[in-house]
């Protein structure tokens, strides 16, 4: 292991660095524990001055409530969760079948294929954005939830296809072999033998992807507007415009918007890192 | 009876071929309709002039030419190159603090999560986040600074800062990404190779150089890669700290391109997919890097 583990040091070192890692943590996080404190001041705070004292009196209910019920953030969590979720299910779905065709079989284009994908996962949005606005907005499906869906499963589905491709070649090749001279028909191999093999890839790749859309601010103000079917991203926007200057309010609507993909990633750690790390290093 | 039989005779002597195209045409369909096609229209479309409702008129390279006298558009680029650069330090950053994350001491499993985390929230929050903690009166940053007996700063209002305010924020979250990169890179690390240095008196900064960083080379890659892409896509932070400003400051291309095509700047679809040629252009350098990488380990990967 490496640098050498603390218990192998000196007592001072050791101490020392057990002392070290709550004062690195509150630094790095910081600006958030700011945040965080302001979300549960009452709005006289802010009139005296009093930023950083004491708070006079608690408000976390007050703050939140306030976010819950006299604001529509509740709508854009909502969109958010039927924006997010579909994606999820429609790019895992997808890239399932892509990558089990790139993974496994072997025929011309195979690797120009995929390497469309990987190419297009990592083009800048702005390229796309005229295209897509007019293609959406031709089909009716501007500042719908459908429009957004559409667009992220598509555009998901080529960093999907990198991962499931590269989890598909590291399975055992025998087992499909052996499914094949048992007369196994191409359709039922991959349901009934791959896709049970790829359930760390999918779990892994619907945390990950989850958080991506959740946190997509671009697409959501470039093909929504106003809260039927703005994701919170961007509503969090003119929930600040509608609570201008009121800090503790303002705090306590991005904690909210920023809890789901948080709560996603204390639940799911381990597949979370594995999608990140792109399966690449183990 | 006999088409039937010959149809799935067919099927079976080429289901090798056809079986993997079934399998890929959904995804394809989505990818070529959503991505691919609107890469080539945008080209198409940054050789026009047009309010994305009414007539395009064809004016040739046009767009281009006008970019070359364009101020706002030299700012932009310029601002990519800072973003690049600087963006580029949460690499060796993610590195350190997993270094010192990288021990097995009670509660550590808590620690790297809670280091990870800024990278878990949205953009558009750590935006926010740091554009109060910047607040010239009700800031945490100027509140230390004042603690300190130091001037305060307006870091979002000042032209010559503004940037680099934002460029920290968004270091915040990608350092935490390389970061957990290379954490798990560290464990993958090879101990006898670790034990064979130290018996060749290697320690420290040698130690690392030597061995471990050479061990850490996939992770590395992808550090770079998610790194260098980040940078280029800058457009939340921007968009939530400062709007491109002060004084239009701030702009990158990415923002530059959204403001010219969609914004109350006005609708100029043409001159803004101009501004997105040149930036994939720019991109396409680093992807076209990339996949020749890819390329290459597959190559070795089948021998």
């Amino acid at each position: 292991m490496f640098p050498t583990p603390i218990e192998k040091r000196s007592r001072a070192a050791q101490i020392s660095y057990q002392t070290l890692l709550p004062i690195a943590l509150i630094l790095w996080l910081l600006p958030l524990i700011a945040v965080a404190l302001f979300s549960i001041r009452p709005l006289a705070d802010f009139t005296n001055g009093n930023y950083w004292g004491m708070p006079s009196s608690f408000e976390f209910f007050t703050n939140y409530g306030k976010v819950f019920f006299e604001s529509d953030m509740p709508r854009y969590m909502w969109n958010s969760i039927l924006i997010t979720v579909p994606t999820v299910i429609g790019a895992v779905a997808l890239s399932t079948m892509t990558g089990f065709a790139l993974g496994i079989y072997r025929f011309k284009g195979n690797l120009l294929i995929f390497f469309m994908f990987i190419a297009g996962n990592f083009v800048p949005f702005q390229i796309l954005m005229v295209p897509v606005r007019d293609l959406t907005v031709s089909a009716g499906l501007y500042d719908t939830k459908l429009g957004l869906v559409l667009f992220h499963v598509a555009f998901q589905t080529g960093f999907c296809t990198l991962f499931m491709r590269n989890f598909i070649r590291a399975l055992p090749f025998e087992l499909i072999e052996a499914a094949r001279v048992e007369g196994v028909a191409e359709w039922r191999i991959f349901w009934f033998v791959v896709l049970p093999l790829m359930k760390p890839a999918i779990a892994a790749l619907a945390v990950l992807i989850f958080t991506f859309i959740w946190n997509d601010y671009f697409w959501a103000i470039v093909l929504t507007q106003g809260p039927d079917a703005q994701p919170v991203t961007a509503g969090i926007t003119s929930f600040n415009s509608q609570f201008v200057a009121q800090y503790h309010l303002m705090s306590a609507g991005s904690i909210v918007a920023a809890l789901p993909p948080v709560m996603m990633f204390f639940l799911m750690q381990r597949h979370f890192i594995a999608g990140l790390t792109l399966g690449a290093v183990k | 009876m006999s088409a039937a039989t010959t149809q799935r005779s067919w099927y079976q002597r080429n289901k090798m071929t056809v079986t993997p195209l079934l399998f890929l045409l959904p995804g394809v369909l989505f990818f070529v309709i959503y991505v691919i096609s609107p890469i080539i229209q945008s080209f198409n479309i940054s050789l026009y002039d047009w309010d994305g409702l009414g007539e395009a008129t064809y004016i040739g390279l046009g767009n281009y030419e006008e970019l070359l006298t364009d101020r706002a558009f030299e700012i932009s680029l310029w601002n990519n190159v800072k973003w690049l650069a600087l963006y580029l330090l949460a690499v060796p950053a993610g590195l350190f603090i997993a270094l010192f994350l990288n021990q097995t001491v009670v509660g550590i499993r808590l620690y790297k999560s809670l280091f990870f985390f800024p990278f878990v929230i949205s953009q558009v929050v750590v935006g926010l986040v740091f554009s109060w903690f910047y607040l010239p009166r009700e800031g945490l940053l100027n509140a230390l600074l004042t603690f300190l007996g130091l001037d305060t700063v307006n870091i979002l209002g000042d032209p010559t800062l503004a940037t680099y305010g934002i460029i920290a924020a968004g270091l915040w979250p990608q350092t935490a990404y390389c970061m957990i990169l290379y954490l798990t890179g560290l464990n993958a690390v090879d101990p006898e190779q670790i034990e064979a240095g130290r018996l060749d008196g290697a320690k420290g900064v040698r130690m690392l150089w030597h061995v471990i960083l050479p061990q850490l080379k996939p992770a590395t890659f992808i550090a770079f890669v998610v790194t260098i892409i980040g940078a280029l896509r800058s457009f939340d932070l921007i968009s939530i700290m400062t709007n491109g400003g002060p004084f239009g400051s701030t702009r990158v291309l990415s923002f530059y391109m959204f403001e010219k095509a969609l914004s109350e700047y006005g609708f100029r679809m043409g001159y803004g997919s101009a501004i997105a040629v040149v930036l994939f252009l720019i991109m396409l350098v680093f992807i076209a890097y990339f996949l020749w990488s890819m390329y290459r380990d597959e190559q070795e990967a089948r021998r």
